[in-house]
């Protein structure tokens, strides 16, 4: 049957079962925007701004596993989407961006609303295509979601001319799709899983590292069951928070620059790391010739290039890190058969006398709102089973410190590029493909200025996002760096009067708006946030002298950590009082 | 540590800026490139040369064989095989100098393609090291301009040795 390029484009996003897609309209795409208007199949969610569409469509894939698709126009269109797509791209998140182009034949002449994003994006996607003939389109698309979400996965970029969205071609659906130069590699070398087997056998102070890859490959029941058999303790990345359960025993939190005493202890200590589907970023390593100085290095990835990038490997395995793990695990419960809870005690005891030594914690108090206390509360009355975004910042790592991920698919953070403005679009995202589950965006003052104007699409799409803002009226971090090695100059970082009124804004847009000043309202506030079924911002004014410890500086090992005084003065004092 | 790398790439639109954006995205240094069809005109060949340790070296081959349109990625340095480069030179040499410019232009199998009345043109192929010498020995005689194609590599064929 005859179609036209935008029909095709419909008829292809059906085969490819897209139910739902983020965009904003313009004149380049308005063929496929009227095609897409009464479709009953594919419901495309207005954001108010293209950004917004792309991290909601990487919120909506982070939750459910499956491409994120995004339709914008040409030019400033096209252009704001970048953010959002290099977002997706460090953190390896399948998107399918469609991007309206000016007609073929104008291309190169600066047309009005001409931008050449196929050069634009080009560093920061997977891969994309500029469709010059409406017989390729069904194609590109196919090959486009194969792309996006096989082996490593990321953003696609398809853009298209207007007039290639318009001309009829034959409708040809390719049953199977096929690229000679892009065969990811799936299965891990037998020998290496071997080898690795009998490492983890030899080894007296094991510790896995579960990046991102863990829950992009679906590996959470195979990496648990590794690290049950094993008796190996279990530190998770940013990304890689709820590939394991948070509220396990063998769960030691996040390591690096905010990561936990005892997490970073036990790399530094460890005569073996196995690391699955992370990248040894710096954030994680920090100073790169320090870090595991003791350790043999087994490293799972599917991406070639992230092992031996940063740090020296022993046992590379490339593949895919649920099928490694699934052999992994045969190899050791049938060849190696070790008995290991003799063997894992003394290591497991050391790691429990560093939990106790420095534990996780902030100092409580009656006056003023602790913004950790804010994420204790949440965590609390969740039971952890809500979907939670953060923005970035101080926002971001209390919640990965506070708030235990005992799923995966749950935690959705920009972690590689550090976008602010990520969260709550990214919580919009999530909420329409989770309807019933409660989402909530934990942001700061500074950051929920980025997208706020998301407000809109949350309320006319009747999604109750909730939005947790940790008002210190600072932006926070950066302010937190200020005052450690920047003498307290506080360059362009004191908000202060010019944080609008959250609650008023919430209300102009439709939404409801709640305000808490002291600790004793805060769970309150939150309980009744819950409750109603409507787009909710919360208020929280927070002690704005709080910081995020542990800390590494810039540059230094990871166990060269600083700690909160003030924050062990007073629980000396809370002891004495007790 | 100089390497010479062959790949076969999909002969598409944009495939180049691909490339040679991943170079200058990491800040590696592309020391020559030449690329053209192969016999299979959806397939180009391409020949970097290009410098680094054996880290950089590693990233570069497998960030190489990440992207999507590339077939194959071999390095040279890995194979035996025969590398060749050609170059055109202008000279102006004196009247007295003029003899021994053609002397060398034949020791070094060149040829004269262009001539003029105060300039030659000579076209020289060949390694880089037999490259570098003729340049040496003709800079006396006033090279006026001086271009060269960048290096192409093909591995030579593997003969089995007969087991003893």
């Amino acid at each position: 049957m005859k179609m036209n390029g935008a029909e095709i484009l419909i008829e292809s996003l059906k085969r490819e079962g897209v139910k739902h897609m983020f965009g904003y309209p313009g004149g380049v795409v308005l063929g496929i925007f009227d095609r897409l208007y009464e479709d009953k199949d594919i419901e495309l969610i207005l954001t108010r701004h293209e950004q917004g569409a792309v991290h909601a469509a990487d919120g909506y894939s982070r939750s459910t596993g499956k491409a994120g698709v995004v339709l914008v126009t040409s030019g400033p269109g096209a252009t704001n989407t970048v953010t959002g797509i290099a977002t997706a791209s460090m953190d390896s998140i399948p998107l399918v961006v469609f991007t309206g182009q000016v007609p073929t034949m104008l291309i190169g002449n600066d047309a009005f609303q001409e931008a050449d994003i196929v050069g634009i994006s080009r560093p920061c996607t997977k891969y994309n295509f500029l469709v010059k003939d409406v017989n390729d389109l069904a194609r590109i698309v196919r090959e486009a979601f194969y792309i996006a979400t096989s082996g490593r996965p990321g953003p696609v970029l398809i853009d298209l001319p207007k007039d290639v969205t318009a001309v009829k071609a034959e409708f040809v659906w390719p049953q199977d799709v096929k690229i000679r130069s892009y065969n990811p590699t799936l299965e891990g070398n037998k020998w290496m899983i071997t080898q690795a087997a009998h490492l983890i056998a030899k080894s007296k102070r094991p510790v896995i590292v579960a990046g991102g890859g863990v829950i992009l490959s679906n590996a959470s029941k195979e990496l648990k069951e590794l690290a049950e058999i094993t008796d190996i303790p279990v530190v998770m990345t940013l990304m890689g928070l709820g590939g394991f359960p948070g509220t396990h025993p063998l769960a030691l939190g996040m390591p690096g620059m905010h990561g936990s005493y005892f997490a970073n202890r036990s790399i530094q200590e460890a005569d073996l790391l196995i690391a699955v589907g992370m990248r040894f970023d710096d954030r994680v390593t920090g100073r790169i010739d320090a870090f595991a100085p003791h350790a043999k290095i087994v490293h799972i990835d599917i991406d070639p290039t992230s092992i031996r990038k940063n740090v020296r490997v022993d046992t590379p395995i490339v593949g895919d890190a649920k099928r490694i793990l699934a052999v992994l695990n045969k190899v050791l419960k049938e060849e190696i058969k070790e008995q290991w809870g003799e063997v894992r005690n003394a290591w497991l005891k050391q790691i429990q006398a560093w939990k106790k030594e420095r534990p996780l914690t902030y100092a409580y108090s009656e006056e003023v709102i602790k913004p950790q206390f804010v994420v204790e509360k949440i965590f609390e009355l969740t039971k952890g089973d809500a979907i939670i975004s953060t923005e970035v910042g101080q926002n971001q790592m209390w919640s990965a410190q506070f708030y235990k991920f005992d799923k995966p698919r749950m935690w959705l953070t920009s972690g590689g590029l550090g976008t602010m403005g990520y969260g709550f679009p990214a919580a919009i995202g999530a909420q329409l493909a989770h309807p019933n589950k409660l989402v909530i965006d934990i942001a700061g003052d500074g950051s929920i200025q980025m997208n706020i104007q998301e407000l809109a699409t949350a309320v006319i799409n009747k999604l109750p996002v909730k939005v947790a803002i940790l008002n210190n009226r600072y932006l926070g971090m950066v302010r937190q760096w200020q005052e450690l090695f920047f003498s307290e100059r506080y360059a362009h970082t004191k908000l202060d009067d010019t944080v609008p009124d959250f609650v008023k804004i919430a209300e102009a847009y439709g939404a409801v708006g709640l305000r808490a000043t002291k600790p004793s309202e805060v769970e309150p506030v939150l309980r009744e946030a819950f409750k109603i079924k409507r787009t909710v911002f919360m208020d929280f004014v927070v002690d704005w002298k709080e910081k995020v410890f542990p800390m590494v500086p810039a540059g230094a090992a990871i166990d060269q950590m600083m700690f909160d005084e003030q924050k062990e003065k007073t629980e000396k004092k809370l002891k004495a009082v007790k | 540590m100089r390497h010479t790398i062959s790949l076969l790439v999909e002969n598409k639109f944009g495939v180049l800026s691909r490339i040679s954006g991943l170079f200058s995205g990491r800040g590696y240094n592309i020391e020559s490139l030449s690329v053209g069809e192969t016999i299979d005109p959806q397939i180009s060949v391409m020949t970097i040369v290009t410098s680094g340790d054996e880290q950089i070296i590693e990233q570069i081959l497998k960030q190489l064989n990440k992207l999507i349109d590339v077939i194959k990625v071999v390095d040279m340095i890995d194979l035996d095989h025969v590398e060749r480069e050609m170059v055109l030179i202008k000279v102006a040499p004196r009247q007295e100098d003029k003899a021994e410019v053609l002397r060398l232009t034949e020791i070094f199998r060149g040829r004269v393609v262009d001539s003029g009345p105060k300039t030659y043109t000579i076209e020289v192929t060949g390694d880089e090291k037999k490259i570098a010498a003729l340049i040496e020995l003709l800079k006396p005689a006033g090279i006026k301009e001086f271009i060269r194609t960048g290096k192409i590599a093909i591995a030579r064929e593997r003969i089995k040795k007969p087991s003893v």
